[in-house]
């Protein structure tokens, strides 16, 4: 379960919006975390407190492969992206990275930036505290959940491995 | 539920009820693969998710194709590195030097993919496979390392859009006239995600190759697969490529999809993609006087036996202009012998054709065809993003082997009946 203040996105949010080409020289996450999103706007990250929730419209996280995106992402304290859809290769690296991913279509519309969430991904369910709307999306399935309790893919691979052997 | 093929296949491979586009199944993998440029990254990654193992070593392929015979010393380390993880690892299929193919052609000729399978490759074209009823697709560094320790990993369940390829295939149309004008059509996000599923009278009579050439440039409009029904050519295919005893699989009556798109195969002129996209298609008549530098007939998307042989009848006894460079890299070792023995190669060096080994070479702008600032390219590739084959100032367009072959004796881009 989630609860944290919803920052809203646009459409097409690409991932040199996410993470601008020029901090891909490191892969931590709390470097990568203080420059989120400042390809959309400088600082746009000060504005986030740990355990918010980003919203977006269509097509979050299109072009490069970048696994930084989400790793970015988690790194600016936030664990967990609402959108009304999201580009495959970025939705791919979501989960692997450890990042909690919702696909929620028009129903984006109900939730403006600053409502305060509860997102339930076990049930998919997002409570508008604010509008005290509820939305219902297609949940976290039990697999994915097991990825993201372990981290991401990488971890998730390894204790797979460990329990093995 | 009523399933798409896309569903379909990857039920075959799922012990889980596959369900409706958006649901995330864990299949199990019926291959992973990697190259010379991706298989190092695989491994970093596979290496810190503390492997020791493969999950099959029979199962893990890679193939040293992009710039191999090793193009200079970057290239070189990464085929060392590649092949020394492969002999730690015991790995059976890891091909380099004389047994290379371009990997995407290599793979269903060795009977290593067939219908029915669950592919992913660390490759944006592994979605060929889908020419034999694979569900076969492209990912990334940490997947791939992922796959190659579990022998499993997740989909979401795609969405599928049904292309009927209808009417006939005219004198000098092939697939890749079929999938250009698809291309051209729905634009390259026209899939997005998307399984593209094709059906009608004209895939039924496509050739295996010519349907491989389709399923190749699925990803070309976006696309996570391209898949035709495993049906009775198919499994004539896999037979005669070590893959006996495989199934037929159609798609389920009343299966739902997205959206429908329809492709006249009898009103098509042959295709042409011109720069810097491949949805900016044209009839070659559109394109006729653009001059040309360099023709390449290879590659993945149309280097098979079948397009050697389409550009060896154009070229038989022809002579290639004086101002182009024809290049001709029949795409495994097993075309390359065929091609000799048919005496297609003759024909080539004849007309003034360079013929190279089997790599991806020029496709890339790797090496062995690179273009210099304002040249232009006529390809049987697959992508003519800016800067693909060498300069960025450089243009590629993209066609069938007819149309590379006839514009190589004119010069300037040619319909095949001209010549
Ligand atoms: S031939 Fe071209 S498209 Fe095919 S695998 Fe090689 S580089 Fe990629």
């Amino acid at each position: 379960m989630f609860k944290g203040k919803a920052h809203k996105v646009g459409a097409h949010i690409d991932t040199d919006a996410i993470i601008p080409a020029k901090f891909l020289v490191t892969t931590d996450p709390k470097e990568l975390g203080a420059n989120c999103m400042s390809g959309l706007e400088p600082g746009w990250v000060d504005r986030v407190k740990s355990g918010d929730i980003m919203v977006a419209e269509e097509n979050f996280g299109c072009g490069s492969s970048r696994e930084h995106a989400p790793v970015s992402i988690l790194g600016a304290g936030i664990p967990v992206v609402v959108a009304h859809s999201f580009a495959r290769i970025f939705y791919r690296n979501g989960f692997n990275m450890g990042l909690t991913l919702l696909e929620i279509g028009d129903e984006v519309k109900k939730i403006n930036d600053g409502d305060e969430l509860e997102v339930d991904a076990e049930a998919g369910i997002i409570k508008n505290l604010t509008s005290g709307e509820t939305i219902q999306c297609l949940p976290v399935p039990p697999f994915m959940r097991g990825i993201l309790e372990k981290g991401g893919l990488a971890s998730y691979v390894k204790d797979r491995l460990a329990a093995k052997a | 539920m009523r399933h798409a093929l896309a569903q379909k296949i990857l039920q075959r491979r799922c012990d889980q009820e596959v369900g409706a586009p958006g649901e995330i199944v864990r299949c199990r993998l019926s291959l992973v693969l990697a190259n010379d440029i991706t298989a190092p990254l695989a491994i970093k990654s596979f290496e810190k998710m503390g492997a020791a193992a493969l999950f099959d070593k029979d199962k893990v392929v890679f193939v040293c194709d992009h710039f191999t015979p090793n193009k200079d010393i970057a290239s070189a380390e990464q085929v060392k590195f590649t092949r020394e993880f492969a002999r730690k690892m015991g790995m059976t299929h890891y091909f380099e030097g004389g047994e290379v193919g371009v990997e995407h052609a290599l793979l269903p000729e060795l009977g290593l993919v067939g219908p029915g399978d669950v592919v992913i490759g660390a490759d944006s074209h592994t979605c060929t496979y889908g020419g034999l009823g694979a569900f076969a697709t492209g990912m990334g560094s940490t997947d791939i390392a992922g796959g190659m320790a579990l022998g499993e990993t997740w989909f979401k369940v795609p969405p599928s859009i049904k292309v009927v390829l209808d009417g006939e295939l005219g004198e000098w149309i092939g697939g890749k006239d079929l999938i250009l004008a698809l291309i051209g059509k729905i634009g390259v996000a026209g899939a997005l995600y998307k399984a593209l599923e094709f059906t009608g009278p004209v895939a039924s009579e496509l050739s295996i190759e010519g349907r491989m050439t389709m399923s190749n440039m699925a990803i070309e409009a976006g696309g996570k697969v391209g898949l035709f029904p495993s049906d009775k050519k198919t499994l004539e295919y896999a037979a005669a490529h070590n893959r006996p005893g495989a199934e037929e699989i159609h798609p389920d009556e009343g299966a739902e999809y997205e959206r429908e798109v329809v492709i006249d195969a009898s009103s098509l002129s042959p295709q042409v993609a011109c720069p810097h996209l491949p949805e900016n298609v044209k009839p070659v008549e559109e394109c006729k006087d653009i001059r040309i530098d360099q023709s390449v007939i290879g590659s993945c998307t149309n280097g098979r036996i079948e397009d050697l042989r389409v550009a060896a009848a154009i070229l038989k006894g022809k002579k290639v202009d004086k101002n182009v460079r024809l290049i001709v890299l029949p795409a495994t070792p097993t075309i390359w012998k065929q091609a000799l023995k048919e005496g297609l190669i003759e024909t080539f060096m004849d007309a003034g054709a360079v013929v190279g080994p089997a790599t991806c070479g020029p496709c890339l702008g790797g090496h062995m065809g690179i273009l210099a600032g304002g040249e232009k390219a006529i390809a049987t590739t697959n992508r003519n993003f800016k800067g693909r084959m060498g300069s960025l100032e450089s243009e590629v367009y993209l066609a069938g082997p007819a149309v590379a072959a006839a514009s190589a004796i004119t010069g300037v881009i040619t319909h095949p009946k001209d010549v």
